[in-house]
């Protein structure tokens, strides 16, 4: 058989739409399309999903793997993978990838481990290049590198799966960049059977709750985010006030989310939201890579910390050495003077 | 009713305390340079798993995989209210990715006596995958809750779960045997007991007694509830080629240490002055327009 060249996306449907993530990662399904010299496909699952497919093809998608199904109505485990196994099978492409939403990191691994196919989490990168693998003794001329910090640190870790196919792997919302939607492209669309056996839809959904976004990170130009330095719950509030004078958004890095501060919902970086703002004030934050991955492409970076040699304070445009609580009220009171 | 109930456990470096230092060539870590402790959320599966016993009765197992020292992650199980321990250890599993970490343990647990629920921190904090939890229902052909904050209902035959999402949360409910995986934001572990911990810090596996692991030491030990089981490929009926490097699809093919950048770096003093020439210049630079 033919070395499978396409590259797929696991089309994920929120409140009746295609997922923004999975809008994301067809731009850059289309740039490893075009170097592997194959197709760019979408995966849609749904009762009814069909009118969804124009935005996919919008997107880059040329061909739409589309399964309809009322046992697909809702995302469940079981049903899902089990039809997107089969998908998979039949259409044979490269390479998976997936948004690494709840949905996403629910369906991907166990999709892989029905497939026995590896699986890369939360990439902040993806590009196609030689492997020689000493392991199987072979050359691959072309295979997906699924790149992703790794284990705190600076350190970023270069994943392949030279032997199996498809490459798996899932990207968090933000961090590729949407392209612009081309309104009247076209593409394939290619049906599958969605219907599964009984024993799959053992599971009912009894509730579901859907809070609105409160946090819009990814929207907001201005962004202030505290870490493990802000020091406690209550100490936040310095960091709000900044936010609220500067009309900006509350960010926070894992390590203030970990210690009860804030919300994940406020998280920024590898495991929280990518954000591209113009002004991005790191109040306390030393800077880990994964943390850093999620904002290092912001216009103009400020950081606010007491150890001169953290992290954050090489990759900041302005670097202030300072005890957050003394600077923040300052720059405050400064700000408020200015925009007078 | 009782339930048997099975927590994977996973021991983790405490990356709180991690330098570059502690990574090997090869792009694993040399988790000997780093103190080890109790994944977080694998302690809030414990929990989860022991409130349901302390409800209703039963038994509850934690198994991990790992090198010999994991069998202390197995201790502070048993200090915390686990019944019973498993180590599974093995040099054949050295190099386990999650979807050979997944078949090992799935090959344990078929061993071990048929569980109503089989628990799972959400996701570990030295690799942050969250793909054992599925990966392990799909070997063992299990239903799947992952995400849960709260068990609502649990009976003979079904499970009533809330999955915590991205934008709010759901409620589900499904037949028992299932696995779970559990947040952090499900429950506050409890401590190690200290009755408990006078008692099972003398539990031993069989690879930390050295020549004194005799049969007649180690019935003694189980006879006593002391004995960590400690299990390799054998044990398991664990496919070698399926374990370990060879049984892993996924490669470290590069480590990179990341140079930082740092092209227009400007140090700003933290004083009304120098903090006024910041705002000034980016509000010349429109920032906040």
């Amino acid at each position: 058989m033919d070395e499978p060249k396409n590259v797929c996306v696991f089309a994920e449907v929120q409140d009746g739409q295609v997922a923004e993530v999975s809008l994301e990662l067809l731009g850059k399904a289309a740039e490893l399309a075009a170097e592997l010299g194959g197709r760019v496909g979408a995966f849609l699952l749904g009762e009814s999903v069909e009118h969804l497919a124009t935005a996919l093809f919008a997107h880059g998608c040329d061909e739409v793997h589309m399964a309809q199904h009322r046992a697909l109505a809702h995302y469940a485990s079981l049903p899902y993978a089990d039809v997107l196994v089969r998908m998979v099978r039949e259409s044979r492409p490269a390479v998976v990838l997936f948004g690494a939403t709840t949905t996403g990191r629910d369906l991907a691994p166990r999709v892989a481990s029905a497939l026995r196919v590896g699986l890369t989490a939360d990439c902040t990168d993806l590009r196609i290049g030689p492997h020689q693998d000493l392991v199987a003794g072979r050359d691959y001329p072309k295979l997906l590198y699924q790149i992703r910090p790794a284990f705190g640190g600076n350190i970023i870790a270069t994943i392949v799966n030279p032997e199996t196919r498809p490459q798996m792997a899932t990207v968090r919302e933000g961090v590729m960049r949407m392209g612009a939607a081309k309104p009247g492209r076209r593409g394939k669309l290619i049906r599958f059977d969605g219907s599964v056996e009984r024993s799959l839809l053992c599971v009912e959904l009894l509730e579901e709750h859907r809070a609105e976004r409160k946090v819009n990170l990814k929207k907001a130009n201005v962004i202030v985010s505290g870490g493990a330095g802000v020091g406690s719950k209550e100490n936040f509030a310095l960091i709000r006030r900044l936010a609220e004078t500067l009309g900006g958004e509350v960010g926070a890095s894992r390590a203030a989310v970990d210690a009860g501060f804030i919300e994940k919902a406020h998280q920024v970086g590898q495991t929280g939201t990518t954000v591209r703002p113009k002004l991005y004030i790191a109040c306390g934050i030393s800077g880990a890579v994964q943390h850093r991955a999620g904002m290092q492409e912001s216009s103009k970076i400020v950081a606010i910390n007491t150890d001169p040699n953290a992290p954050i304070l090489q990759i900041a445009h302005y670097g202030i050495v300072g005890d957050l609580n003394q600077v923040i009220p300052t720059l405050i009171d400064v700000y408020k003077e200015h925009a007078k | 009713m009782a339930y048997e109930i099975i927590v994977c456990v996973k021991q983790v470096p405490d990356t709180e305390n991690l330098t570059g230092e502690a990574m090997k060539e090869d792009g694993t870590v040399n988790r000997a340079a780093l103190p080890a402790i109790v994944n977080p959320e694998d302690l809030n599966a414990l929990e989860m798993a022991l409130r349901i016993k302390d409800a209703h009765g039963g038994r509850v197992t934690t198994v991990t995989m790992g090198p010999p020292a994991a069998a202390e992650a197995m201790r502070e199980c048993l200090y915390r209210g686990a019944d019973h321990a498993v180590l599974l250890t093995d040099r054949r599993f050295a190099a386990s990715d999650t979807l050979a970490t997944s078949y090992v343990l799935s090959c344990a647990i078929r061993k071990l006596p048929a569980p109503d629920l089989v628990l799972c921190g959400r996701q570990a904090i030295d690799g942050d995958t969250a793909q054992i939890g599925p990966q392990l229902a799909e070997k063992l052909g299990l239903p799947q809750f992952t995400y849960v904050e709260e068990v609502r209902q649990i009976s003979d035959r079904s499970i009533t779960v809330k999955r915590v999402l991205e934008h709010g949360y759901e409620v589900l409910r499904g037949p028992l045997p299932a696995l779970l995986t559990v947040t952090s934001s499900a429950n506050d572990p409890r401590p190690p007991s200290a009755k408990r911990l006078m008692k099972h810090k003398k539990a031993r596996a069989a690879c930390e007694l050295g020549a004194q692991a005799t049969p007649d030491r180690l019935e003694e030990l189980r006879r006593r509830g002391l004995l960590i089981e400690q299990w390799g490929a054998d044990e398991i009926a664990c496919d070698a080629v399926s374990c370990g490097g060879k049984g892993s699809p996924t490669r470290v093919k590069e480590i990179n240490f990341v140079r930082l950048l740092s092209e227009e770096h400007k140090r700003v003093e933290p004083t009304k002055e120098g903090i006024g020439g910041l705002v000034e210049e980016l509000m010349r630079e429109h920032i906040f327009d």
